[in-house]
């Protein structure tokens, strides 16, 4: 007969657990006491302001489905303590279409769901292939279309009106599809036997990383207007646009020349053997290998290409971030600006986090373990306070 | 015989369209062409369009007097000061900053990079937290969201309050935090401090001669001397005796608020505050995530080695792991330095006076745009090299010597 042996009380379960990993030892426990105490202090400080002392004005209503909609309230916001979430809900069209005509609202609105929805597909691996690449060559310029109009009975909306969400996705979106076969040139240019590609390649990428994106935009903002002969006008989006794309297609190429140099020498060897032309090693052996390897650090660049998308503002466009300092211009609502960009920090913070964490699956999806240098996958460094603990207990 | 045949025929081989080579020449030749004929166009643009708004052309703009203001300055300038100045100023308003910010975010950057490996299971969430949440809102925003909680009346009082009966106390005695920026007391200027410049930097010479001595006695010898302790010593008095040489000066300059404006001590701008904070800030979630990888890339068996040769735990962080994890840290880290120096050029956002805010100023006074852009960008790429020759230095002299 056999008989369940439970394990020694104090091994295993929450008690244990509390003790194991907040109050192992007399300096663990001194820190986990010393931050609870600011803890307390400090998160119902943030819950006040944050929550219990914010004002968030709504009325009941009938029209709305959920029974109430927001009344904006700024008299109410001055005399509370905490935040004024009311800036939000009064301003929440100019943060997300900026100064977008009001009667065309749907085009904008498609447009942001039309790209989420793109998204959602192209994260999936399942999707993967020509015809994905297809979808977006026409989904971006349908982007365009659809935002300003002219054609099918749409009516006409200068870029110059263009603001919000739209503007941050499409810049993010344009900069970085059309940087990317810019960047696998660069990266092969960089790599190339011939002396004067790769100089000028070498050359091109190195000033780009060396100087800021403001100075890149600053350029395209005031030089390209120089640049151009008579008559010729790029309006200001399109400008950021190719300021933006190069910016990004020295970054990536950078990335993607980390994908070749990983490759084995033997591939290429390989394929010289076969007696294969430049372009057809190239095609077919070594840039299938190398993207593939290249995936999760260029999704990374893309997010901190995302994130550079908020520096349009020094050229006085209004992306997301920008569509939020405009709306605080507005006097009755000026002192709360705080508000506004706290909401903005959170919509880019989900952004963000979301691709961020994207990215951590597929590289784990990806790796198939053929690299030699892959970061060892779990932590097993046993902490620097106490001695000789050892991790395989845990 | 077949083979002298062949053998005499290879030097003489005629070259062909299909030779490697000929075709590598060639791309050469068309790439260059394009590349230079699109230059030429572009700039022969430029000029005919330069002439047809009657822009002036060349550097002789940066001689003339610049008439405008700058808020913070560590040279003499005033509005009667010429555009090159203006400029110098700005490129110094650029270092200081990536200086301070660069210290500040290392320094912050590996406490929580350890922090994030902590046993302690609240202290890593926490750092986990940090990481997470900072490196993932644009550093525009998080820079203007400082400055904006600096200088929004909701928050902070203007330096007038403080003289108000019941109004705010001033943090120990005499460090005001208002919304025109932090107000503290400095020592005065005094050739005192040169002094103690002097000594300390003699101090560090002395430190590292007597860490290279006792490196030399301990592989010959093995006998250990406790070289950071002395060396901290030396450091420590060297600086001193420099200041009781020049004068031992102890005056202090205290703010004192008055009615309109705050006289004597320091004041930390809110610009720059908030740009510091930004900057440090955001690169410091970025330089933990780099420490963390790179101690954990260090092999299991080095910490375990260490512990079998009964070597206390900050023996084994200092002499075993983070040796070996610098290796992984620096190349890494050096271009988190970059980024701070280039991402301090978003100043021009909340009006801290750098190169980029300046140059912006000049350039739409002047109108001067490509030359205005050109020297930013010759200074923002000397600094990146210096940058990175300075850090490949030491990572070259960091990295493992193969036997």
């Amino acid at each position: 007969m056999s008989t369940v042996v439970r394990p020694p009380s104090g091994v295993v379960g929450p008690v244990a657990w509390v003790r194991n990993n907040l109050f192992n030892g007399v300096s663990n426990t001194i820190i986990t006491i010393v931050l609870i105490a600011c803890l307390a202090y400090v998160l119902p400080m943030i819950y006040a302001w944050a929550i219990g002392d914010a004002v968030l004005t709504v009325k009941p209503s009938d029209d709305s489905w959920w029974g109430y909609e927001f009344a904006p309230n700024a008299d109410a916001c001055r005399v509370a303590d905490g935040a004024c979430w009311d800036f939000v809900t009064e301003k929440f069209r100019v943060f997300i279409y900026g100064l977008y005509p009001q009667d065309a609202l749907w085009r904008p609105t498609v447009m942001i769901l039309l790209l989420f929805g793109m998204i959602g597909v192209s994260v999936n691996s399942w999707f993967w292939g020509r015809g994905l690449v297809i979808a977006w060559l026409v989904a971006i310029p349908g982007m365009f279309v659809l935002m300003q109009g002219g054609l099918f009975g749409l009516s006409f909306v200068e870029t110059g009106k263009w603001g919000g969400l739209p503007i941050t996705l499409i810049i993010a979106v344009t900069g970085i599809a059309f940087s990317f076969p810019i960047a696998v040139v660069l990266a092969l240019g960089r790599r190339s036997d011939l002396p004067i590609v790769k100089t000028l390649c070498i050359g091109f990428i190195e000033i780009i990383r060396g100087v800021p994106l403001i100075t890149i935009l600053f350029m395209a903002s005031l030089m390209i207007p120089l640049f151009t002969p008579e008559g010729v006008n790029f309006n200001k989006l399109l400008r950021a646009l190719i300021g933006f794309t190069l910016f990004s297609a020295a970054y990536v190429a950078e990335v993607i020349r980390g994908g070749l140099q990983a490759l084995p020498k033997g591939q290429f060897e390989a394929a010289d053997a076969m007696g294969m032309s430049y372009w057809q090693k190239t095609n077919l052996i070594i840039l299938p290998q190398a993207l593939k390897l290249v995936i999760p650090p260029i999704m990374n660049t893309f997010i901190g290409l995302f994130k550079d998308t908020t520096l349009i503002i020094v050229i006085s466009m209004f992306d997301f971030l920008g569509a939020v300092r405009l709306a605080s211009n507005d006097t009755t609502w000026r002192s709360f600006y705080v508000e506004g960009l706290v909401f903005a920090a959170v919509i880019y913070f989900i952004m963000c986090f979301a691709m961020a964490q994207y990215s951590r699956r597929l590289e784990l999806k990806l790796d198939t373990g053929h690299r030699t240098d892959a970061a060892p996958r779990k932590p097993w460094f046993p902490g620097i306070w106490g001695p000789g603990q050892n991790s395989d207990l845990r | 015989m077949v083979d002298a045949a062949v053998g005499a025929g290879v030097p003489k081989r005629a070259r062909s369209i299909y030779d490697k080579e000929v075709q590598g020449v060639v791309w050469q030749v068309v790439v260059l062409a394009i590349v230079a004929g699109v230059v030429y166009y572009l700039y022969s643009n430029m000029v005919a369009n330069q002439a047809r708004q009657n822009i002036t052309t060349g550097f002789d703009y940066l001689g003339r007097e610049a008439g405008f203001g700058i808020g913070e300055s560590w040279t003499t300038y005033s509005p009667a000061s010429t555009y090159a100045q203006a400029v110098f100023v700005g490129f110094l308003n650029t270092l200081a900053v990536a200086i301070v910010g660069v210290v500040l975010a290392t320094f912050i950057g590996i406490s929580v990079g350890i922090a994030l490996l902590s046993r302690n299971w609240l202290v890593a969430k926490l750092m986990s937290v940090y990481v997470n949440l900072l490196r993932n809102i644009p550093v525009l925003l998080q820079i203007i969201f400082w400055h904006t909680l600096i200088t929004s009346e909701r928050f902070l009082p203007i330096p007038r309050e403080f003289l108000v009966e019941n109004g705010p106390q001033p943090l120990l005695g005499s460090v005001y935090f208002t919304r025109r920026g932090i107000f503290m007391p400095i020592f005065e200027g005094h050739i005192g401090w040169l002094g103690a410049l002097v000594g300390l930097i003699v101090g560090i010479i002395g430190a590292w001669l007597l860490a290279r001595w006792a490196k030399r006695r301990m592989d010959d010898t093995g006998q250990q001397f406790p070289a950071f302790w002395a060396g901290i010593g030396v450091l420590a008095m060297c600086t001193f005796v420099g200041w009781i040489v020049m004068g031992a000066p102890t005056t202090v300059s205290y703010p004192s608020i008055g009615r309109f404006r705050v006289s004597g001590g320091m004041t930390m701008t809110p610009e720059f505050l908030a740009l510091l904070l930004g900057l440090t800030v955001y690169t410091s979630a970025f330089i933990a995530d780099i420490v963390r990888s790179g101690i954990l890339s260090v092999p299991k068996g080095q910490i375990e080695a260490g512990r079998a040769i009964g070597l206390k735990e900050s023996v084994i962080m200092r002499k075993v792991i983070l040796p070996q994890a610098l290796r992984v840290i620096i190349p890494p880290l050096t271009s988190q330095y970059l980024n701070l120096t280039k991402n301090s050029s978003l100043a021009v956002a909340v009006g801290y006076p750098e190169l980029v805010s300046i140059s912006n100023t000049t350039l739409s006074q002047t109108g001067q745009a490509p030359e205005a852009i050109l020297i930013m960008m010759i200074v923002y790429l000397a600094i990146s090299i210096t940058t990175s020759l300075l850090m490949n230095w030491y990572n070259a002299r960091i990295q493992l010597v193969e036997r």
